[in-house]
């Protein structure tokens, strides 16, 4: 498919990628493209420019602190976070990243457009969101911090602005984390899925593919999370997938099974 | 510094022979292998990124080359299905395809032999779950995946 007309730039710094898209009111970051490329084929989006990070190596790496605090780059790739040895610090991130669609596309996808894509029905957003995950977004002005819960502002929309980049997101220490998914295919798109998480104050699951950003419910044990995501109200959009109500209850369920995925590494 | 262009000069190694040329933006990189090198041996299926036919090695890494921009191949070292047979001697995989009959119509061919070689470069020996799991990406439409995994997996025993 010829795409349309279409600018491009590739940067040599991070200075200089947030020079171009602030200077380009119609440009776009380029991650790894897995979605981008094809929605620009659809035509569903047609950027005047892209601003291609690849190649930038301050948004790739993972680092483990002393602390347990992950940071990951916003350019990692799903394969680079399946094969770290310092993201099995929170094993939860290489077993979902190895689901996520196939071989060519974890090759190439990053987790920094996988969250900033923000479509509800990827992997990642409940994911941050039930880790507890932290953005750090960087403009003209310098770098926010963005907890992952006000990251995630609406369909294929987050809190970071024109102008803006995600460079890096900070997990910290934990293992105790489930993740169930209904999905398209063995490990195609979701239809319905959620992340859990438990510490002290009880468990935190997060639900995704149900609303226009992750869905919290929090319970003290599994047995208690079906009647919470009840509680929720949970109003699920309908798609030739999943009518409305059965969206709503694969969402129950796959609730509880993150919830009893996470209790058992707890 | 940079600036947004509509055209870049790329130089591009496919198959170990250097081409430079100054292409779109918005030229996919399977239309850059394609049309303007005239390697046809990788296919449009597709289009839209599920099927795999236009699987190509870039810097050794296996990616769908339709949804990657022929600029974002600068100075890249690509490998496609004709690279495989160069010199005119089939892999031990590419026999193993004509062996087992791991082709119906063929068009899928070409993404298959470029996934099973990225994966048997690093796992010399798959078993028939891991074949399965590395071919998640390549569709058949002829569904024949039977004799595709036992071609790959029998390369490995």
């Amino acid at each position: 498919m010829l795409l349309r007309e279409v600018e491009y730039a590739k940067p040599a710094s991070v200075a200089e990628a947030l020079e171009l898209l602030a200077a380009n009111d119609g440009a776009r970051a380029l991650a790894g493209g897995q979605t981008l490329v094809n929605v620009m084929k659809a035509r569903a989006a047609s950027p005047d420019g892209l601003v291609d990070l690849n190649g930038l190596e301050e948004l790739k790496g993972i680092e483990l602190d002393a602390g347990g605090t992950l940071t990951i780059g916003a350019m990692t790739t799903y394969t680079e976070l399946v094969r770290s040895v310092e993201a099995k610090a929170r094993p939860i991130l290489g077993e979902v990243c190895a689901t996520i669609a196939d071989v060519q596309v974890r090759n190439r996808g990053t987790i920094g457009g996988n969250v900033c894509s923000n479509d509800p029905t990827n992997h990642l957003p409940p994911l941050m969101v039930a880790i507890g995950a932290s953005m750090t977004v960087a403009g003209a002005d310098g770098e926010r911090e963005v907890p992952a819960d006000e990251f995630f502002l609406g369909v294929y929309m987050t809190a970071v602005g024109p102008g803006e980049l995600l460079t890096r997101i900070a997990i910290p220490a934990g293992k105790a984390d489930g993740f169930a998914a209904v999905t398209l295919g063995a490990d195609g798109t979701c239809i319905a899925n959620a992340a859990a998480s438990v510490d002290a104050g009880g468990f935190r699951v997060a639900l995704g593919c149900v609303d226009a950003v992750p869905v919290v419910v929090t319970a003290g044990a599994p047995e208690q999370v079906a009647e919470a995501v009840r509680a929720a109200g949970i109003d699920a959009p309908s798609d030739v997938h999943a009518s409305s109500e059965y969206r709503a209850h694969l969402a129950e369920v796959l609730a509880v099974r993150a919830a009893r995925q996470a209790a058992e590494r707890s | 510094m940079e600036s947004l262009s509509p055209t870049r000069s790329i130089s591009v190694t496919v198959n170990g022979t250097t081409y430079e040329r100054e292409v779109e933006a918005r030229k996919l990189l399977i239309h850059f292998i394609r049309d303007d090198l005239d390697l046809t041996g990788s296919h449009v299926g597709c289009d839209t990124g599920n099927c795999g036919a236009c699987s190509v090695i870039v810097d050794g890494t296996l990616l769908k080359s339709c949804m990657l921009l022929a600029v974002q191949a600068d100075g890249a070292s690509v490998e496609t299905v004709e690279g495989l047979s160069a010199d005119g001697e089939l892999t031990p995989l590419q026999q193993s395809f004509s062996d087992h009959h791991a082709l119906q119509c063929g068009y899928c061919t070409p993404g298959m032999l470029m996934s099973a070689t990225a994966l048997l470069r690093e796992n010399p020996s798959p078993s028939e779950d891991e074949v399965k799991k590395a071919l998640q990406g390549n569709i058949c439409r002829c569904t024949g995946y039977w004799n595709i995994v036992e071609a790959v997996t029998a390369v490995g025993e």
